[in-house]
């Protein structure tokens, strides 16, 4: 088993599925307390096949199918955990993790807290998110914010194998809970240049592509759409940096700061709707500290202030290159 | 998990009138009705009658300082002593317990000293004590969410071979809620060591038992589950005792869960700002109170002559030792460190938070106080 997470991530058939099938491969051998349940995570491997193997390699004692019901799951985990293990629990869709909101937000963010440290929960608690999978109803949402809102959860999320891969890894050996957002249109993707990144504390955003005009904010789905983006940007003379957040929270503040700084404009880009979204306190946050230096105000661009739309509709709400260049050019660019 | 297909499931629901080892009157029910449990010993009788009483001058305490304004509220379990100590007293101090709100006097029995348990209810922290120390979690109110903290814990000990169980209380509003049929389906498929105590107290705040569900009675319900149910008399702490101790050796030794169904009945109000002649009449209360589980096994044991006038001063003096313990830790104004709010919200530093508590240190600099204030202020 590879232990070095940069080399085990570093080809370019690597998709993100198998960079983190190989993160709970490495923890379960490296740790007995690590187990893995939830709903067809067993033999089948999970519906996105994410746990492919692990029953047939490690045991039904290790990675076993739970009874269907997202509270149960996470309830369990928490007394799993209270009592020494290191349970990774899968949330089947982002949308069927809400029958478990209120174990999340009443006991997994809060028993740390309420026992003043004396009972850790290191849980992992892994949810296939966002759209762009052409998903039928419940299985497109965007999430983050009503976990991001509550104090004692971690959360981040990976938008590369390689990130994927190390950052599992880290959330597994964390002695916090941590909601690991796995954006599942990336699941299947495979990329070359991310072959060779730096590894990276999971706390950490990432600068993926330098740029002097703008900052675009980035984080999961959308990474690869501003990317894009720059590119496209290219075109237009518009020099674009792309900021990979990886963590939601904690924010990375010192490197989205230190990027603003520089191109003095950002733009947050996300999949979730606008109203009250996780946009709207990197916007708020950016400029409360960065306020001199920005000659725009900050843009969110994001999913339409409306449910989640059927498939074939996806591609209008969800932001586009174009839509984001579009949105650039709104700003006034001369001084 | 490996699930073990071979093991008999129960297919006898539990007998319409709850099970007893002791009669109302006192008096042991005739070796042929005891459905294969035995009388527990003298000694331990004896050591339940003790704890009932030290519990019960316990409760009525903090029932008063709560009047008096000592503390922001308190749900008495006066009238619910045989169930909740004849759980407890079973226990061993391996085995974990997961109480809600109204099991003070259960947290008490296992161990855990009066000013922490008191912690929640005066306000100064969510919970007082260490949970690893007492193998006892923390107090919810998030009802039934505690059942599957429960299974989790039981399944954990399970897979690491370690032979204890998990014991959760639960009451009759609270089944209406859907962590509550998770928990004893996980616990039933997962074979998990637990043992869920219904306290069938007949009311959740001002709801009675027929508006939370049609049922003859809530342990009927573990057949569905494909676990053993039980409904025993809750006023009766030689049954509770028989009944949860055989389920904890059950568990222990690999035999799965066991939901065992008290019925008793909650003869004060729900809490201090209750007002219980809304919805129910006093006949009803006083009914029970007539039944009172300790005044029960009291007549048992003045029977059996296992209770002398030293006995009852022994008890006695424990009792108003109890309270007073309890009465000079909440008179003692709590030391309360505004900054450590932020302190354990992680187990990692988060340099945001960080931030935040410096500027509560210097707003509490500015305004002329070190930081430490007590609860008088």
């Amino acid at each position: 088993m590879a232990k070095n997470s940069a080399a085990a991530a570093d080809s370019a058939t690597v998709t993100m599925a198998s960079a983190l099938n190989r993160a709970m491969r490495e923890a379960l051998s490296e740790d007995s307390s690590v187990v893995i349940f939830g709903e067809d995570v067993g033999p089948l491997g999970g519906v996105f096949r994410i746990t492919d193997g692990l029953t047939r390699d490690f045991g039904e004692n290790r990675v076993w199918d739970s009874p269907l019901a997202e509270s149960g799951i996470i309830g369990t985990a928490i007394g799993m955990a209270m009592y020494g293990m290191r349970p990774i629990v899968e949330m089947q869709f982002d949308a069927f993790s809400y029958p478990a909101f209120e174990q999340v937000v009443s006991h997994v963010a809060k028993m740390h807290n309420r026992t003043r440290g004396a009972v850790r929960l290191p849980m992992v608690i892994r949810i296939p998110t966002s759209g762009g999978i052409g998903g039928v109803e419940h299985h497109s949402d965007s999430s983050e914010a009503y976990w991001t809102h509550t104090p004692g959860l971690t959360v981040v999320t990976p938008s590369n194998p390689a990130d994927a891969y190390s950052m599992l890894l880290e959330a597994i050996r964390s002695d916090d809970p941590v909601i690991f957002l796995e954006p599942k249109s990336r699941y299947w993707m495979k990329e070359k240049s991310e072959g060779n990144l730096e590894p990276l504390p999971m706390n950490r955003a990432r600068v993926v592509r330098e740029g002097t005009d703008v900052t675009l904010i980035a984080y999961g789905p959308t990474v690869s759409v501003a990317l894009e983006t720059a590119e496209l940007g290219t075109h237009e003379g518009l020099s674009v940096e792309v900021i990979d957040l990886r963590s939601l929270s904690p924010f990375d503040d010192e490197t989205v700061g230190a990027s603003v700084r520089k191109t003095h404009r950002a733009a947050v880009i996300h999949e979730a709707a606008q109203f009250g979204g996780y946009g709207a306190e990197v916007a708020a946050r950016v400029t409360e500290r960065e306020f001199y230096h920005l000659a725009a105000p900050i843009l969110r661009i994001t999913g339409a202030d409306t449910p989640f739309p059927a498939p074939l509709l996806e591609k209008f709400y969800l932001p586009n290159p174009e839509r984001i260049l579009d949105s650039l050019s709104t700003w006034q660019w001369e001084d | 998990m490996s699930i073990d297909l071979a093991t008999p499931l129960p297919n006898v629901l539990p007998d319409d009138a709850p099970f007893r080892l002791i009669g109302d009157t006192g008096k042991a029910v005739p070796p042929k009705q005891r459905k294969g449990f035995e009388l527990p010993s003298i000694e331990t009788l004896s050591l339940i009658y003790r704890k009932m009483v030290v519990a019960r001058r316990w409760d009525t305490q903090v029932t008063a300082l709560t009047r008096q304004g000592r503390l922001s509220t308190y749900p008495s379990a006066r009238g619910q002593e045989a169930s909740e100590l004849g759980t407890v007293i079973a226990m061993r101090p391996t085995d974990w317990l997961f109480p809600t709100y109204r099991d003070s006097i259960a947290v008490l029995t296992r161990g855990v000293p009066t000013a922490e348990i008191l912690t929640s209810f005066r306000g100064d922290w969510h919970c007082g004590w260490d949970p690893h120390e007492y193998s006892t979690a923390p107090q919810v109110t998030p009802l039934a969410t505690q059942l599957l903290h429960a299974v989790g814990l039981a399944t954990a000990a399970k897979l690491k071979g370690d032979p204890i169980a998990a014991v959760t209380f639960i009451g009759d509003g609270a089944t209406s809620e859907g962590d509550s049929h998770e928990a004893f389906n996980f616990a039933g498929v997962w074979q998990a060591p637990t043992v869920f105590v219904i306290q069938n107290n007949q009311f959740a705040i001002s709801v009675p038992y027929s508006k939370q569900t049609r049922a003859r009675m809530l342990a009927d319900r573990a057949v569905g589950y494909g676990i053993p149910g039980f409904h025993v008399d809750g006023n009766d702490a030689a049954a509770v005792y028989a009944v949860v101790s055989s389920a904890l050796e059950r568990a222990r030794s690999g035999g799965g869960p066991t939901m065992i169904e008290c019925l008793t009945y909650r003869t004060e109000p729900h809490t201090n700002s209750d007002d219980p002649s809304r919805y129910r009449n006093s006949k009803e209360v006083d009914a029970w109170r007539a039944k009172d589980p300790i005044e029960r096994l009291e007549r048992y044991l003045l029977s059996e002559g296992a209770l002398t006038d030293a006995d009852r001063e022994s008890i006695n003096a424990e009792a108003e030792e109890g309270a007073r313990a309890m009465r000079d830790a909440l008179n003692k104004d709590p030391v309360l460190d505004p900054l450590e709010l932020f302190d354990h919200v992680y187990f990692a530093e988060r340099p945001a938070l960080k931030e935040q508590r410096e500027a509560l240190a210097s707003e509490l600099a500015s305004r002329g106080s070190a930081g430490r204030t007590g609860g008088g202020e």
